[in-house]
Parts: structure tokens; C-alpha cells; sequence
């Protein structure tokens, strides 16, 4: 039998930008009851793993204006410049509130908050707690958000599909990962917050869980996703794990070198100018590519690399500042950067794109919402600034609480026994797919398959013809889905039923990627084509938007860019 | 792939749904000189048995989801190093919890717990909602910062000999996550705190046996916090015969 379970507002996500959105919701209508569904415990997820810091202005010598220049310029002109706006203003209101639930913001001498530089920002406005800015954040928002009884998590539950009817959403499916039952969470306003689709990727700094859940959930019902081909590249991922060094690493000082030990960033003209390793991300990994590509990379076991130098830095500031850069580095590459220099090459690392949203959160379906890095709010463009995204999570989660319930309290009930139907279909679905032992399809070949074809079409750099080729693999790839064989036939905890769901999501958004890339034939922010390598304002100042065809393919459009404060011109630095 | 060495993972399994009670698995395993043992259960789960089943997410030792016994002691395994072992290696769920599945712990109890002892910065009762933030000095800041690295990984219940004989003792992570706030000087909830504190399963079930410090990944040291829980817990009880409270309880 399934259980049918009455919410008002279901928030689908349990990281940064869910738990700010949930917290938002209660607040904002003491009547209302938030259902939180969290594949994993909210703790665990990956808003976790970031470490530099959270960008507001908070210093005499800054300006909102200068913080919305910086973005608008970073994110190569294709942020929507209203919505920046918004986040400027916003992002040290929602960074104080932070302060008052507890975060342990790192202090100046006198009490108050302190903040360090960043890349493409023009002065110090990144705020931080060590480098373990995401874990601080995530756990000083889920332990306020304990203190509301009105937020009902469902922890390690899996949403494997919306419930649409009558043209509005109105819950969630969902599969209680611990017993294998199939639940209906019903709910007048859903919002996604699923976080990035990393996974994707086969060398990423994004855990296991990131994969691309709410992206699809959206794209299966109609709503398209936005400038999926702007994938940022981290520029300093150790080989073989992809693990994140922060960008507070050169932050605080840190320099690059390639085997000559030459600072190339200085040396060589890579278009960031005297900004040299605070350029912004997109310019610094092309830059480690060209190194490499020149011949001056470094051998290692997983490939050419370049040095992150912090040696000059002294260990009483690494560990005082860069603490957690010291532990990654002695654990995962081996290397204690008091003494040596760092392996690092770029990283599959953050999605600028995602689920198409407005400034209130809301996407084209009634009732839908987004936030976080799943969604596409149009803050980033085609390049996001390191810390604007954390600061993110919270100005677009609370936002997208407070619309969600002004939406909710004026929608009708959910259809209870409609969604009850379409929960025992899926239940049904799901139910076939757990223990199907009649395809020969494996699980790890498809990701792997996916993972390389994503990766040769998709890099740093790319060019028509591997992008195309990476759209027809991706194709076959999804043709090969249905004939998926899975060895698990327990309903406990099953984790192979669950990958396999994952791995749906994550074609349905490799397909977005590669599609949009190969649409774009302009190279702008972190979309860099081999064969268009200069930006296109005629053709292409616009952002692209991928939307599902009754076949289930997927067909790129376009929408406008909301520009009005800054016209486009040369990014250079 | 050169550098591989071949070790036999002892893997403890459970299926409520099958087994009547736990058994082990053998799997062998070509490892990488630099693999982490949540490595090779990963090549198990994509290689081996797709049945097996862990939790895991981050493997860079912050999301704390891989917490399990190895070779019987508590760890991290992503942050656990294969060439500290021999050619056999046994990994089984982490001790003193119920187990859902495999290496799969149960967690309910730890977030009551950790909700019981009001995880979350309490204002003082009349204190007007504040613009801006708080000054807090390096200092102050110290004062609480070690407690509040806890990844809730769990490794110090699987350790700890009073969790073991009492299991609704609150446990070295949710006493350290309370003492955090105690400790911050935002927060004005120790009153509250301290009744939980003091409570049946409190800061005064621990016997200092200090497993707790030895095994966490994190250097939480919820050893010493306990420890500095039980003593300011002690003065705030003896001062409550001196200065009445006003509005305690």
C-alpha cells in the first residue's frame, strides 16, 4: 500500500541551498509544514566540500557596484545583471544571518568578520572559516534548522520523479533508500536543490552523490535547462582523485609553476593580466592546459601536471589559514605543501547551468522551484566566481522559500488519489528495475563509457567534431539504458537500484552538456572551442536552453540575456 | 596498471531481508599503491558484487559518511591508507550501532541526540533582533572552534565503552557539539544545555576513558569537552545554591 504523506512546501535537497530554503519556508508562515527529502543525511551533503569562502562586500574600501561588476565581467556578460544585482545586495544580509546561526567565521583582530581574496574579485570580500568554509556553513545551517519542529526531513529518501497534474506540480515520489518503500510526499510547492551533477565527469571534485538528480527530475517534465554547456573547470584538482585544492590557496599567496618552475601566469600572457593566479578560473585552466600542451607539464602517475607552490607561504600561515589544503594534501597526494609544491591539474568542478528558473527561484511549471547549483538563476553566466556560489546557495535558497509559499498558500490541494496512482506506477517501475536480472547491460561500463565520452567532447577545449561525436555516443549510451542489469534484489538499502536511478539522471544531463556545447559555436567564458575562438556577441549573447521532445531527445533553444546596467565588452584582465 | 598488489578484503555482510545473522565475504582485490580502503570496496561494489552496500560521498574525509571498522578499529575509510596493511584487511559496520544492511549503520539515534542537546546558537530571552554581526576575537573564537570541526562521522560511539553498555548515553560527538555552543560567546543557552547535560545519559556517564579523542579523524577532542562539560556543570550547580537562578527550568 502506498502511504500518501500532506506538506505544503517539499524542498528536494538537504545542502546549502535546501536547508536555507526550508528554513526560509517556516519562516515565513508559521501555518506551514516543510517536508525535507535528502537522498543522503543533510550533513553529508557536498555544499560540505567547499572550502575558500563566501563572497559579500563587507569592507569600506568595496562596493555592491563593484561586487556586481566583478561577476558581470567573470561571468563573460552572460549573468542576467538583475538578478546580480539582487545577489550583491543580498549576499552580506544572508552572510550576517549566517554569523547569528553560528557559522565560525574566521575574525580580524578586532572582532570582526575577516575576509580574504579571491579570483576575478577586486578586493578582499570572500568570507571564510579556514578552508572548510562549505562544511561550516552546511553545519551551522542544519543545526538551526533542527530547532524548527515544522521541517520534516526524510532523510536518505531518493526522489525518483515530480508528480505533475493539471499543469502544476504537486509533490514528490519518493523511495525510502533504508526499507525499499515507495512514498507519495505531497506538497503545493516543490523546490529542487539537488546540487551539481559533477559525476558526470570522470575527474571531478564532486562526491559520489552528485549527480545531476534534480536536472533531470525538471528536464523530464518540461522544463529546460540552462547554458548546461558552461561546465567550470577547477584549476587545481589533485591528479588521480580530482579532490578540490581551494582557490584560497593562491588566495593567500600561493603561486603556479610549470616544470621549469617558471610562474607562468606572470610570464606569459594569458589574458589575466596583473591579476596573474587571481585570474578567474576559466582563464587559469586554459592557461595549465596551454602549459601542458607547450611541453612544460610534469610527468606523474596520472598524467601531466603543473606545481601550486604554497612553500614561501610558511607553515604558521598554512596552518593557520590553509589547515585543510595541508591535511588533503598529505593524505591524498602524499605531499606536505609546508615543504614541497602541490600536483594539481583542472578539475571538472561546478555547472553553471542547471534547472531554467527566474529571479524568484520559480521555473516555467507552476509550483517547481530551484536553487543552488542545480538551478540556473543566471548569476554565474558563463563563468562563475570562486565564493559566489555559497553566497548563492543562501540569497536564491531563502528566496526561492519565500516565493515557494507565497505560491503555495494561494495553490488548491494536491489530487490525492491521482498522485496516488502515478506513485504506484512508479513504485511499480521501480520495483522491475531492482534485481532485473534480464539485460546484460552493466552499471560501472555504462558510467565509464559516459564518463570518457563527456570528457573527450567536453574538456577544457573543445572543438565541432569531438563534441559532436561525444552527442551520438551519449545517444547510444541512453538506447542502452533499458537493457540494465541489476544483481540486487533486496529492498533494504539498496545502493545498485539507487546508482542505477542516478546514472539515469546523469545521461539525461550528459546529454544536456554535450548538446548545448556543440549549439555554441562562439568561445565565451568557460565554453572555449577550438574551432570558434572568439566570443560572438551577434549570434550568441543569449542563453541556451534545453528542452526535452516527446522522443525524449533533447533540442536546444535560446532565451534572452537580461543586461541594463553594463554593455558587453572585451574580458580582459 | 603497474603497481598493483593483489589483498583479500574480509567484508562483513547482512541482509534483514535474508540473512539471519551477520556473515563475511571474501573478495580479493588488486590495489594501487596509494588506494584508500573505501577504494578497494568501491572495486568490490563495481567489479565484484554489485550487492555490497556502503555509504559514502566526499572521499576527502568531510562528509563523514564512511565511518567503519578496520582490522576492528574504528576509521574513516576513505582517509585510510591501504599500505598500512597487510595482505589481508577486515572491514565490517561500525561498533555499538544496529545495522541497516552491510556497512550500513543505523543513524537515527545519533540526530536525537544531537537535537537533544540543542545544537543551535539560543539568544539571550530580551535580546532584540540584531542587524550586522557579532564581534567575536580571535580569541573568543578559539575557545569553541576545535569543537565545531565534528563531521558527525560516528567513529567515536564505535569506540567508546559507555556508548557500548549504554546506549542511550549521548555520546562524545553530541556532548562535544553541545559544549561547542556553550562555549560560543554569541550563545546564551548553557542553562538549557546543562539540564541535558546533566540528565540521565549525560556529560557524568562518561568515564574519561578518552577512546573517543584517540579515534577521531577530526581532532575534535570531544574527550577534553566532556571532560570541560562535566566541570563547568559542576560549578553551575554548586553556584545555583549561591546566587538563586531566576527563571531556570
Amino acid at each position: 500500500m502506498i502511504e500518501v504523506l500532506q506538506h505544503d512546501v517539499v524542498v528536494v535537497g538537504g545542502g546549502g541551498a535546501g536547508l536555507r530554503a526550508a528554513i526560509a519556508a517556516v519562516e515565513a508562515d508559521p501555518r506551514l509544514s516543510v517536508a525535507l527529502v535528502s537522498k543522503v543525511y543533510p550533513m553529508r551533503s557536498h555544499t560540505v566540500s567547499a572550502e575558500g569562502g563566501a563572497a559579500a562586500v563587507a569592507r569600506e574600501d568595496d562596493s555592491l557596484e563593484m561586487h556586481a561588476w566583478d561577476t558581470v565581467k567573470g561571468s563573460d556578460f552572460l549573468g542576467d545583471q538583475d538578478v546580480i544585482q539582487y545577489f550583491v545586495e543580498q549576499a552580506p544580509i544572508e552572510l550576517a544571518l549566517l554569523e547569528n546561526w553560528g557559522c565560525p567565521w574566521s575574525r580580524n583582530e578586532d572582532g570582526s568578520v575577516a575576509t580574504r581574496a579571491f579570483g576575478g574579485m577586486t578586493t578582499k570580500r570572500t568570507w571564510f572559516a579556514t578552508d572548510k568554509v562549505g562544511f561550516h556553513m552546511l553545519h551551522s545551517l542544519f543545526q538551526h534548522s533542527l530547532r524548527f519542529d515544522r521541517i520534516v526531513r526524510y532523510d536518505e529518501h531518493f526522489v525518483s520523479k515530480l508528480l505533475v497534474e493539471g499543469g502544476r506540480v504537486q509533490g514528490v515520489v519518493s523511495l525510502d533508500i533504508r526499507s525499499g518503500a515507495v512514498s507519495a510526499i505531497l506538497g503545493r510547492a516543490v523546490i529542487l536543490a539537488t546540487g551539481g551533477a559533477g559525476k558526470v565527469f570522470p575527474f571531478t571534485t564532486n562526491g559520489n552523490i552528485k549527480t545531476g538528480d534534480g536536472m533531470a527530475l525538471a528536464y523530464r517534465e518540461g522544463v529546460g535547462l540552462k547554458d548546461m554547456e558552461f561546465l567550470q573547470y577547477h584549476p587545481t584538482g589533485l591528479p588521480g582523485t580530482g579532490i578540490l585544492i581551494t582557490e584560497a590557496s593562491r588566495g593567500e599567496g600561493g603561486y603556479l609553476r610549470n616544470k621549469d618552475g617558471e610562474r607562468f601566469l606572470v610570464t606569459r600572457d594569458y589574458g589575466v593580466g596583473t591579476k596573474a593566479e587571481l585570474g578567474p578560473r576559466d582563464m587559469i585552466s586554459r592557461a595549465i592546459i596551454r602549459e601542458i600542451a607547450a611541453g612544460r607539464g610534469v610527468d606523474g602517475p596520472y598524467g601531466q601536471h603543473v606545481w601550486l607552490d604554497l612553500t614561501h607561504l610558511g607553515e604558521d600561515k598554512i596552518n593557520s589559514r590553509l589547515p585543510f589544503v595541508r591535511e588533503l594534501s598529505t593524505t591524498y597526494a602524499f605531499v606536505d605543501p609546508v615543504h614541497e609544491p602541490i600536483p594539481i591539474r583542472p578539475v571538472a568542478h561546478y555547472m553553471m547551468g542547471g534547472v531554467d528558473t527566474n529571479i524568484d527561484g520559480a521555473t516555467p511549471l507552476p509550483g517547481l522551484y530551484a536553487a543552488g547549483e542545480c538551478a540556473c538563476v543566471s548569476l554565474n553566466g558563463a563563468n562563475r566566481l570562486g565564493s559566489n556560489s555559497l553566497t548563492e546557495c543562501l540569497v536564491f535558497g531563502a528566496r526561492a522559500g519565500r516565493k515557494a509559499v507565497e505560491y503555495a498558500l494561494g495553490a488548491g490541494a494536491p489530487d490525492e488519489a491521482r498522485a496516488r496512482s502515478v506513485t504506484e506506477a512508479e513504485a511499480a517501475r521501480l520495483d522491475a528495475l531492482r534485481g532485473s536480472a534480464r539485460g546484460e547491460e552493466k552499471i560501472p561500463r555504462i558510467r565509464d563509457e559516459m564518463n570518457r565520452a563527456l570528457e573527450a567532447g567536453c574538456g577544457v577545449y573543445r572543438e565541432q567534431a569531438s563534441m559532436a561525436l561525444a552527442c551520438k555516443e551519449l545517444a547510444i549510451l541512453q538506447e542502452r539504458v533499458p537493457r540494465l542489469r541489476l544483481s540486487d534484489a533486496s529492498r533494504v538499502f539498496n545502493t545498485e537500484l539507487v546508482a542505477a536511478l542516478e546514472l539515469q539522471n546523469m545521461l539525461d544531463v550528459a546529454e544536456a552538456i554535450a548538446n548545448a556545447a556543440l549549439a555554441r559555436k562562439e568561445s565565451r567564458g568557460a565554453h572555449a572551442c577550438s574551432d570558434h575562438p572568439a566570443r560572438n556577441d551577434a549570434e550568441y549573447l543569449h542563453h541556451s536552453l534545453v528542452t526535452r521532445s516527446a522522443e525524449g531527445r533533447p533540442v536546444v533553444g535560446r532565451k534572452a540575456v537580461t543586461l541594463g546596467i553594463w554593455e558587453p565588452e572585451e574580458r580582459k584582465y | 596498471m603497474s603497481g598493483r598488489e593483489t589483498k583479500t578484503f574480509v567484508v562483513t555482510r547482512f541482509d534483514p531481508d535474508r540473512d539471519e545473522a551477520p556473515r563475511t565475504e571474501r573478495y580479493e582485490v588488486p590495489v594501487r599503491d596509494d588506494w584508500k580502503v573505501l577504494d578497494a570496496l568501491n572495486y568490490i561494489k563495481d567489479e565484484i558484487d554489485p550487492t555490497l552496500s556502503h555509504r559514502w560521498s566526499c572521499r576527502m574525509a568531510v562528509c563523514g559518511s564512511c565511518g567503519m571498522q578496520v582490522n576492528g578499529e574504528p576509521k574513516l575509510t576513505c582517509k585510510t591508507a591501504l599500505r598500512e596493511y597487510g595482505s589481508t584487511v577486515e572491514v565490517a559496520p561500525l561498533a555499538n550501532f544496529p545495522v541497516v544492511r552491510d556497512l550500513v549503520i543505523e543513524m537515527e539515534g545519533f540526530l536525537d541526540k544531537l537535537q537533544a542537546v540543542r545544537p543551535w546558537i539560543i539568544e539571550a530571552k530580551d535580546a532584540a533582533r540584531r542587524e550586522g554581526t557579532h564581534r567575536q576575537s580571535p580569541e573568543e573564537l578559539e575557545a569553541f572552534k576545535k569543537f565545531s570541526m565534528c563531521i558527525n562521522c560516528m567513529l567515536c560511539y564505535a569506540a567508546c565503552p559507555v556508548v557500548a553498555n549504554e546506549p542511550d548515553f549521548l555520546g562524545p560527538a553530541a556532548i562535544a557539539l553541545g559544549h561547542r555552543y556553550n562555549q560560543d560567546s554569541r550563545d546564551h543557552g548553557a542553562g538549557e544545555r546543562n539540564q541535558v547535560f546533566r540528565g540521565e545519559g549525560g556529560v557524568f556517564a562518561c568515564s574519561f576513558a578518552n577512546e573517543c579523542t584517540e579515534v577521531c579523524p577530526k581532532h575534535v577532542d570531544p574527550g577534553y569537552a566532556i571532560q570541560e562539560a562535566k566541570l563547568l556543570n559542576v560549578i553551575d550547580w554548586a553556584t545555583s545554591f549561591v546566587v538563586p537562578r531566576g527563571k531556570a527550568r
